[in-house]
């Protein structure tokens, strides 16, 4: 039983091949993450799920209905935030909130109990007869989440939730996400290029070029490493490095003015090490593999220089520019 | 599939937001009521000192139909563009993804339309003991019943338009290409029957001719038979609008699925 069946789903547009024969399953009540680089084909794969978009071929499942011979069903059955903003400015939060409801059939009195009790979720309440176009960028997308939970969806799609938000705002919603994990067993389908939000979910799908090139949980991704690096500076980093290989038997590698040795649960070896090193460390430093080493070691590129990319301050601004307007 | 009872209370939303939006941008209210007023006050007014009175109308009387012409065109297409907005601003998505038939949105567009039109309308119907024209209670009626339908297909031939507009600047080119020369090919300035033969050959693939021309059935029956009065039958008159709005209903609702 899985609550998002995915077999070999290809979206080709005019120019490019989207999304090239993908395959997974998130099973119920997962945080499935799917993360990739910007263009690498997310928004287009939860635009099929969410039934906007028609897949070129393949099959999509989503809560057992199948997206493009039930569509209906499949909308029914869930709640989506949207990459970019999709709220009515024009309307009170409360408004929106409402037309939401009735959209999807509730009752006046359930549609009224529920509206409240999404509100007190995102910590709204106060602001609910406010008109949305005086909301910040993080209100904004708390009130997006709400609505998308107004009709208790099975499954919760949401496209780069975080993206332009600050720290604090982002925290807010990983806060809720937790809680709604917890509270409800609903499943959750995210995009992100955050690694470290990545790093939050249950299992998580990397996506380059359309493909999905690993899949697991981030512990199992990651165990795929080669281990922890430390990096360790001495007054005299050769004879540190000649002191660790005596001791420990380990490879440790001088260069730009610090040792560095890779070893298996970093955490518990480390302690050891200082205990026993009698050379006078100024400064030690545990770095445990990441996502982006993941996303390093399977393409030969880093997620991280993407958000560099010129093209994604563009988006940024042009996001926040069209939540400006209406 | 969705049912009848959910789709009819996605029309009611879609109406009640597009109402409420109405409400709340008084400049909009403002900005479409202005535009017919000040026609007629000035426009006709002026001109109604030029202009011959015919079969017991004044040219003030005269154009008064053809402003509320006016009125329902603006209102109607400016509803219609409505959609252009929502997708530019995202809140498409929003209403795409629900479970609910695109023609219930089609459907609620212009019952939204229609009703904004017939608000503006009221407001019009004010001058009508101003203007010394008088209904009635039965005439008053009829010229609800008809600028509905006017207003009806026009929303629907707006949406027809809008759907396949992916922004916001080819709104001047419906202003300028469309909405313009259909008003002034419609009888609402001056009579058909005076214009040049290639206007007035124009003017009989105009919907709106058709929308005033039963506007002045209503308003200026006394004048029938005259230049300032109705070229046709009112029956005739409604029979074309409903078929124009049963050809537009259904392309709007095409246009707009293909559009998705
Ligand atoms: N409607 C479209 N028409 C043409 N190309 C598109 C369309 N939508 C997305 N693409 C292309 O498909 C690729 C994947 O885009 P997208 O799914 O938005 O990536 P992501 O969400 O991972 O950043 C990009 O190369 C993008 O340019
Ligand atoms: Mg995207």
């Amino acid at each position: 039983m899985s609550n998002i069946k995915v077999e070999n789903l290809t979206k080709k547009f005019e120019a490019a091949t989207a999304v090239d024969g993908i395959s997974f399953s998130v099973g119920p009540g997962e945080v499935f993450g799917f993360l990739g680089p910007n263009g690498a084909g997310k928004s287009t794969t939860i635009n099929i799920l969410c039934t906007l978009l028609s897949a070129t071929s393949g099959r999509a499942e989503v809560a057992g209905f199948d997206c493009a011979s039930s569509p209906d069903e499949v909308r029914q059955a869930i709640g989506i935030i949207f990459q970019d903003p999709t709220l009515d400015n024009g309307l009170t939060a409360y408004e929106n909130l409402l037309f939401h409801a009735y959209l999807y059939d509730l009752d006046r009195v359930t549609a009224r109990r529920r509206i409240a009790e999404v509100l007190a979720l995102v910590d709204l309440t106060a602001r609910k007869d406010d008109l949305v176009r005086k909301f910040s960028g993080g209100m904004k997308r708390r009130l997006e989440i709400a609505r998308g939970l107004l009709h208790y969806p099975k499954v919760l799609f949401m496209d780069e939730p975080t993206l332009g938000l600050d720290p604090q705002s982002r925290n807010m919603i990983w806060e809720f996400i937790r809680t709604l994990k917890a509270d409800t067993g609903i499943t959750i389908f995210m995009t992100t290029h955050y690694l470290e939000e990545a790093e939050s979910c249950d299992r998580v799908a990397i996506i380059d070029l359309g493909k999905v090139i690993a899949i697991g949980s981030p512990a199992e991704l990651k165990a795929g490493l080669r281990g922890d690096t430390i990096r360790l500076v001495a007054k005299d980093n050769d004879a540190l490095a000649a002191e660790v290989r005596e001791r420990f038997g380990m490879d440790a590698k001088v260069s730009e003015g610090a040792v560095t040795l890779t070893v298996e649960r970093g955490e518990e070896f480390l302690p050891a090490l200082i205990k026993t090193i009698r050379a006078e460390i100024t400064s030690v430093n545990l770095t445990k593999p990441s996502l982006n080493d993941v996303f390093l070691a399977l393409t030969g590129k880093s997620i991280r220089d993407e958000e560099a990319d010129p093209n994604n301050v563009m988006r940024a601004m042009a996001r926040s520019s069209k939540k400006r307007g209406h | 599939m969705t049912t009848l009872r959910h789709n009819a209370k996605a029309v009611y939303v879609i109406t009640f937001r597009e109402f409420k939006k109405f409400v709340r941008e008084r400049s909009r209210l403002l900005g479409t009521m202005a535009r017919p007023i000040l026609w007629l006050f000035v426009v006709g007014g002026g001109l109604s000192r030029m202009v011959q009175p015919e079969g017991g109308v004044s040219y003030l009387q005269f154009i008064f139909p053809g402003m509320i012409g006016m009125t329902i065109l603006f209102a109607s297409i400016f509803s219609a563009i409505s959609i252009v907005w929502d997708r530019e601003f995202g809140f498409l998505k929003e209403i795409l993804v629900a479970p609910i038939s695109r023609f219930s949105v089609v459907f609620g567009k212009a019952v939204a339309g229609t009703c904004i039109s017939l608000v503006q309308v009221l407001i019009m119907v004010v001058f009508i003991p101003v203007l010394g024209i008088h209904i009635t209670l039965a005439q008053f009626f009829l010229l609800i019943f008809s600028a509905g339908m006017l207003a009806f297909s026009l929303t629907s031939f707006g949406i027809l338009v809008a759907s396949r507009m992916s922004s916001y600047e080819g709104f001047n080119i419906i202003m300028n290409f469309i909405v313009m020369p259909m008003f002034f090919l419609s009888g609402a300035m001056y009579p058909v029957g005076k214009l040049p033969p290639v206007l007035k050959e124009l003017t009989h693939f105009n919907p709106l001719t058709y929308g005033v021309d039963a506007l002045k059935n209503v308003l200026l029956s006394g004048a029938a038979g005259t230049s300032m009065g109705p070229e046709y039958p009112l029956v005739f008159d409604l029979s074309i609008i409903a078929a124009f709005m049963a050809v537009a209903v259904v392309l709007a609702n095409w246009s707009f699925r293909k559009a998705g």
